[in-house]
């Protein structure tokens, strides 16, 4: 048993106005998403996924804490290991696994991969590859936002690894010079690939880069979703309400390797690893508080489990019977034009193959 | 019909648009309160106030990246580069950002951004600031780009960018900012991109060419009309990508000569794609190798008179259009 003792976020507004049904969900979201990585982790062993596969099994809290809070005018961007975003934001399991097995069925036609999911319908904007790369696009979201006159916010998720990449430094000092409604989530899980947050990071903390640039910021502890839920709601407020940017720090841990493939045990132990499943799991720690509250029963989380379980299982069978994309895909999506031929004002060649 | 400069042209081109739709926003370093660092923008932010015209901080990978995101949401953000020299801080956000999104997404997202600014050598600034990188940009499937030489064409081009979908890099050119040329008036003033230009029609050997060096070749072709009787084809592309061969080829099938002159470095550039489909399509049509006049391969040199040899100029036109009528 771990040593949870009752979130003391629970008493939180912001959490304190879900219903048994909304606390069970978010639950039920954590729980889709490991399901979810597990069985991808297991199509990757058995070579039906190609390429990376980032998992997010451990920083579950993160994901389904923040996305719990969007509302009509909040976006998400995030970096490649977007998983756990995608699933949060309210993308369907079966076009996911279908991009990892590279299918025209996925949920970008099999030409984006684990890396590279997109849904703009749940205002969710990738799923990026380069680190960092993605925070400029999320303060463009947020100045979309405010220029087209909406309450609302830009969440642009980082890793650790991304606080040392010049881009993210000028899309702080814009979002800061500008008041743009952006919040920069940076899911500390320690480590940038294989290299620690001390061999890789000066100063004092992540979050406090932000006092360079004036912005208000917070650190969180993201193993706990009702305190993941506590803090962005205060700064999703900020944003909202006053165009305010925040960073927020939130700490996780990943039990995977950076990507699957990487080894695993030069930088870290296995005991650090244990440490963190027994005693910080996400999941655990919600499943414990749910109980003492009395809303989620042994027979409650086993059917959740369950189903959670069943949808992975679902969403890989679908996956695997789907078709592969073919080589005519190829040359679509690359141009809105090409793909709106009736609607193409231009001339000449677009493609040269 | 009014008699514009360059620079001129740009700025009507981008007052007409942001006029005409409210999504359309101009910003970048000195756009605003300094009246554009080459005065392209001046009077902008007179007449359309801080939310359509702004100046940005010295991030060009930061508010170029923004403006793809925006773009995303449906803003029709025109960045300007000081210049396209910059873009190489800028490289992640325009050609994995703004050329991928769109595919990566499965056609989900489109990126309406147009990235613009002067993109030439002949200034005596150096190997830094002297890149023309439309070959480079034009490598990326996904981005469209254009290269205008004259006032008119600088206008209907950039409207039509500006209007366009797909992500379009713009590439203008410092030393024709003062260059004056008829513009049409119209609002709907639009050249179509992908579309050439006979700038000069001719039997006896076609230039292909665009942007600055057009007008070496013009006056190439002048000369040589006047001293050696022939008559040259000058054929502007104006668009890089998507290109339009069609009327290359067509020329070339009525010259069977063919010269290149380009400012761009010899390796890879756009001159050797345009050889390679000459070639392919016309080769029966060729009484001659094709031939190019290109910047002289080397970094960018500082020194005044030298820099002036190493760009393609009249003189090396003149000098390579007359071995290719020899040929």
């Amino acid at each position: 048993m771990s040593e949870t003792t009752t979130s003391k976020s629970a008493s939180a507004e912001i959490n304190q106005g879900l219903s048994s049904a909304d606390k069970l969900e978010l639950y039920r979201q954590m729980m889709r998403i490991r399901r979810f990585e597990e069985r991808s982790l297991r199509a990757y062993q058995a070579k039906k996924i190609g390429g990376f596969l980032h998992l997010y099994i451990g920083q579950e809290a993160v994901a389904v804490g923040c996305c719990s809070l969007m509302g009509e005018h909040d976006h998400v961007i995030t970096a490649y290991r977007d998983h756990g975003h995608a699933i949060a934001v309210g993308m369907d399991t079966k076009p996911l696994m279908a991009e990892l097995y590279g299918k025209i069925t996925g949920c970008s036609k099999g030409k984006g991969g684990s890396m590279h999911y997109f849904d703009p319908s749940n205002n969710f904007w990738g799923g990026h590859g380069i680190v960092g790369g993605q925070i400029p696009l999320g303060v463009g979201l947020a100045y979309g936002v405010k220029y087209q006159g909406h309450k609302g916010s830009a969440m642009a998720f980082m890793g650790d690894g991304a606080v040392n990449q010049g881009a993210v430094h000028e899309a702080m000092n814009l979002a800061a010079l500008w008041d743009l409604p952006c919040v920069f989530v940076i899911e500390n899980n320690r480590y940038s690939m294989g290299t620690s947050q001390i061999r890789s990071t000066a100063g004092p903390g992540l979050a406090e880069r932000a006092l360079g640039y004036g912005m208000h910021w917070e650190k969180c502890f993201g193993h706990d979703v009702y305190e993941v839920r506590e803090i962005m709601n205060k700064v999703l407020t900020l944003a909202r309400e006053e165009h305010k940017p925040s960073v927020v720090e939130i700490d996780t841990y990943r039990y995977r390797g950076h990507s699957v493939a990487d080894p695993d045990k030069t930088y870290r132990t296995r005991e650090e690893i244990d440490e963190y499943r027994k005693n910080k799991d996400p999941l655990i720690i919600f499943q414990h508080q749910l109980t003492e509250e009395g809303v989620l029963s042994e027979e409650s989380q086993q059917e959740i489990d369950q189903a959670a379980r069943a949808e992975a299982d679902a969403a890989a069978e679908f996956a695997e019977s789907s078709p592969f994309p073919t080589e005519a895909d190829i040359q679509k999506h690359v141009y809105w034009e090409a793909d709106h031929p009736d609607q193409r004002t231009s001339q000449g060649r677009l493609f040269f193959s | 019909m009014s008699e514009l400069t360059y620079r001129e042209a740009v700025r009507a081109a981008l007052a007409e648009e942001i006029e005409r739709d409210q999504n359309v926003v101009l910003l970048g370093e000195e756009v605003a309160q300094f009246n554009g660092a080459y005065k392209v923008s001046e009077g902008l932010l007179d007449k359309f106030g801080p939310d359509r015209i702004v100046d940005t901080p010295i991030s060009e990978a930061g508010f170029i990246g923004m403006g793809v995101g925006a773009s995303m949401l449906g803003v029709r953000p025109v960045m300007e580069l000081m210049f396209w020299s910059f873009y190489s801080v800028a490289f992640d956000q325009i050609l994995n950002n703004a050329a991928n999104v769109r595919y990566m997404s499965g056609g989900l997202i489109n990126c309406p951004i147009v990235i613009r600014g002067p993109a030439n050598g002949g200034t005596n600034v150096g190997a830094t600031h002297s890149h023309t990188p439309e070959n480079v940009l034009a490598n990326h499937p996904g981005v469209k780009v254009v290269v205008p030489a004259t006032p008119a064409d600088a206008k209907g081009l950039l409207k039509s960018s500006i209007r366009d979908n797909d992500p379009v890099m713009y590439l203008e050119n410092t030393l024709l900012y003062g260059i004056k040329g008829e513009v049409p008036d119209e609002a709907d003033f639009l050249i179509p991109l992908g579309s050439a230009d006979v700038k000069r029609a001719g039997t006896d050997l076609t230039i292909v060419t665009y942007g600055r060096c057009v007008l070496h070749s013009l006056a190439a072709a002048e000369t040589i009309a006047k001293e050696d009787g022939a008559e040259i084809e000058v054929v502007d592309l104006r668009t890089i990508r998507p290109l339009d061969i069609d009327t290359v080829i067509k020329s070339v099938t009525k010259t069977n000569r063919v010269l290149i002159v380009e400012e761009q470095k010899p390796f890879a550039s756009v001159g050797a794609q345009v050889a390679f489909m000459i070639q392919e399509e016309a080769f029966d049509h060729l009484d001659a190798p094709i031939t190019r006049v290109t910047t002289i391969d080397a970094p960018a040199i500082y020194s005044p008179p030298v820099e002036t040899e190493q760009l393609p100029n009249v003189d090396r036109v003149l000098a390579a259009a007359r071995r290719a009528l020899k040929a």
